[in-house]
């Protein structure tokens, strides 16, 4: 089938591997892949500071960039949650209605598009080691995603999952929040992390990099020893 | 005014570094996690309950100008007098009224947030009257002079051995850190309180229309003395509190336990439906009820928001939120804290000053997948803000957003914006993690990972030439 990538601009800058790794996984698949250049970003930080007009502008483009895909996959549980969830809200009782909810029926996070649409849990991938999965909130609770990753995890050859205490109450992250509330979002943070090393894994997994950004430059900054990495990144490993 | 905002942010730091205060609020809130989920899983089924309790408050507000005539014509049938306050202010004079009518001296109350949204014991303390509150955490909190704490836990955040200090300090008992013996320390003051108060105070937890009654949930047996002993009675509730029928605490009840402190079932459900009737051996002589709106009327008449008022004030969405369990209850300075607090206080007290409450969240939904009565509450906070910067847009975030959706609708601008990030991050470590650092809010104490040197979509053209 043809799947339109949707690579949000984070993971476009900062975490490509991500993206790469995601490609790779649906071309293998069989699937055709395409990735609008144009798209940067799906709005959400102007969403969700209040200015709705600003984030509109850029919504605007997404839903006539996206008007034609047969599917789209979000490489990121928040961004996903922005297109499928939070558009209906920006574009309520404006022209763009309709295709706000259009966009919706079709779009997918990357780890429910391959459990949920697919039916594919085993990837084939060899992963030796101790991980402990993070729930992203925008995916669990505006998607309600939260077995088609452990589906995946646990089927990676070689990898060990262990549950960490509160895997579901967030890292902290919240967008324009972790540098407007810095000491909050530090701390939550922390007792994030704190619930991870609990567990003795080498590695904390979750299915949005933005969360993995702001644990892991904790991490670095405090010289934790557990490293992070996307799910897509795990599943990409042969 | 950035005075509640700039308070509440130093007030966050203040607390965000206290490792003590994170573990007693952490251990005690995981505590109540464990047993909310056992009473949960005694429903036969908690969505569908959160869905039809949902449903019953969006009758009840959806319809409040019936059932609230419904619930006065009931009561007062009865021979209680109600009593309709617009304002606190209101309010307050209506209990200031009985009062000196009854020429009382002395007060017992128990638990209502509703005196504390009007800051009814300073101003009755000021006036000179003896005012006690009986519930046994608003008791500790009234001894140490501090507002509660959390609006159902009020004194969460002390240790018993601070309890026990306290209890010393202020009523001269022997120092102890055991419950029972605490709990003993403050029955002997509380049980001469009962019995030489002129006035008792409740507030309600609901008001039934169908039978003109009101409902008080207790773990103490404290509202039962206070609404039985003295002659005089009045209930402070706000108007949001009606329910349509008796059969709906059948399910309201055992969901406010379950939500609001994880029991099945509180220790104490008592109905009051007016004074002592004839033939009757207890109760009070006249029983009042003030019906509160202070601008719960305005929230109403909001479409977009109008089912905060289905809150039923249990709390769980307080326990369940990172913010507030980082942060505890006396940071945000308002009456309701915690998620619901953070979406109200601007309706009740104004968006301007109240709106950085809704800005301090990750937007993370705890809150809204704890309600019991399914407010959406993070989307709230979303459209607190949206109001917010639409009345009064800050001139460098509006600024910040135009450049943003400028750079991400145009390829060629985004390419040279990343550029310059490139170019940027190669002197960030000149300035990183200091007060120069443009990036200070996130870099203080995070790192932030660089540009990649080859992005997804540099890479994406690489591979698909054309």
């Amino acid at each position: 089938m043809k799947v339109t990538l949707f690579i949000p601009c984070f993971v476009d800058l900062m975490f490509p591997k991500v993206g790469i790794s995601m490609a790779q996984i649906l071309e293998h698949l069989g699937h055709q892949i395409d990735c609008p250049e144009n798209l940067a970003c799906c709005g959400q930080p102007a969403f969700n500071s209040g200015y709705w007009n600003e984030s509109r502008e850029v919504a605007i483009k997404v839903l006539n960039e996206l008007k034609n895909s047969e599917y789209v996959v979000i490489a990121s549980g928040s961004c996903g949650a922005m297109l499928k969830v939070f558009y209906s809200e920006l574009f309520a009782g404006t022209e763009h209605a309709e295709a706000a909810k259009l966009l919706s029926s079709k779009c997918y996070e990357f780890s429910d598009f391959l459990v949920s649409k697919l039916g594919v849990t085993d990837l084939g991938a060899h992963f030796p080691a101790k991980v402990t999965f993070h729930d992203g909130c925008h995916g669990l609770r505006e998607l309600g995603i939260k077995r088609p990753a452990r589906e995946l995890l646990g089927k990676v050859r070689g990898l060990e999952l262990v549950e960490m205490k509160d895997a579901d109450v967030c890292c902290g992250f919240g967008g324009t929040f972790a540098a407007k509330f810095p000491m909050i979002s530090t701390a939550m943070g922390e007792v994030k992390c704190a619930s991870a090393f609990e567990t003795g894994a080498e590695y904390i997994v979750s299915n949005d990099s933005s969360c993995l950004m702001h644990v892991q430059g904790l991490l670095s900054r405090q010289g934790g020893k557990i490293k992070t990495i996307h799910l897509a990144e795990i599943l990409a490993q042969t | 005014m950035k005075a509640f905002a700039e308070e509440f942010k130093q007030q966050a730091r203040r607390l965000t570094e206290d490792l003590r205060h994170r573990a007693i609020i952490q251990t005690a809130l995981h505590k109540y996690e464990v047993v909310r989920d056992k009473s949960k899983a005694a429903f036969q089924d908690w969505q569908a309950a959160r869905q039809a309790a949902s449903e019953t408050k969006w009758d009840a507000i959806n319809h409040l100008d019936t059932y609230l005539l419904e619930f006065v014509e009931k009561i007062e049938a009865r021979g209680t007098k109600v009593h309709w306050a617009s304002t606190g202010q209101q309010a307050r004079e209506i209990i200031f009224g009985i009062i000196r009518e009854k020429k009382a001296r002395s007060i017992i109350k128990s638990k209502a947030m509703t005196s504390e949204e009007i800051h009814l014991n300073d101003a009755l303390e000021e006036a000179g009257f003896d005012v006690v509150e009986s519930d046994l955490g608003e008791f500790i909190v009234q001894l140490k002079r501090e507002a509660p704490y959390h609006i159902v836990f009020p004194a969460m955040h002390l240790t018993r051995g601070e309890i026990g200090e306290l209890f010393a300090r202020e009523l001269g008992s022997v120092p102890s850190d055991n419950p029972e013996d605490l709990t003993m320390i403050a029955r002997r003051v509380l049980r001469q309180k009962y019995i030489t108060a002129d006035i008792g105070l409740t507030g309600a937890n609901f008001a039934v229309a169908e039978t003109g009654m009101i409902s008080i949930t207790e773990n103490e047996g404290n509202a039962r003395l206070t609404a039985a002993l003295p002659k005089t009675l009045i209930s402070l509730l706000g108007i949001e509190k009606v329910l349509p029928s008796l059969e709906d605490l059948a399910l309201f009840l055992p969901m406010l336990a379950t939500a609001g402190t994880g029991q099945p079932l509180t220790c104490y459900n008592s109905l009051y439906g007016g004074p002592r009737q004839p033939g009757e051996t207890d109760g009070p002589e006249e029983y009042h009820v003030v019906l509160l709106d202070n601008r719960r009327t305005e929230l109403l008449a909001d479409a977009e928001q109008r089912d905060a008022l289905h809150c039923i004030r249990c709390g769980a969405c307080l326990n369940v939120c990172p913010i507030f369990r980082n942060v505890g209850g006396h940071t945000y300075g308002t009456t309701y804290s915690g998620p619901i607090g953070s979406v109200i206080t601007p309706h009740l007290r104004g968006l301007q000053d109240w709106k950085h409450l809704s800005y301090a969240s990750s937007l993370c939904g705890a809150c809204t997948e704890a309600c019991p009565v399914k407010i959406n509450l993070h989307h709230h906070l979303l459209q607190n803000r949206r109001n917010a910067s639409t009345q009064k847009p800050s001139a460098h975030e509006k600024l910040a957003f135009k450049l943003f959706a400028f750079v991400m609708n145009r390829p060629a601008v985004y390419e040279f914006a990343k550029r310059a990030g490139r170019l940027a991050q190669k002197f960030h470590p000149l300035v990183r993690g200091t007060r120069l650092d443009p990036a200070y809010g996130w870099t203080k104490t995070r790192d932030l990972p660089p540009v990649a040197k080859q992005t997804f979509k540099e890479f994406w053209k690489t591979r698909k030439p054309g």
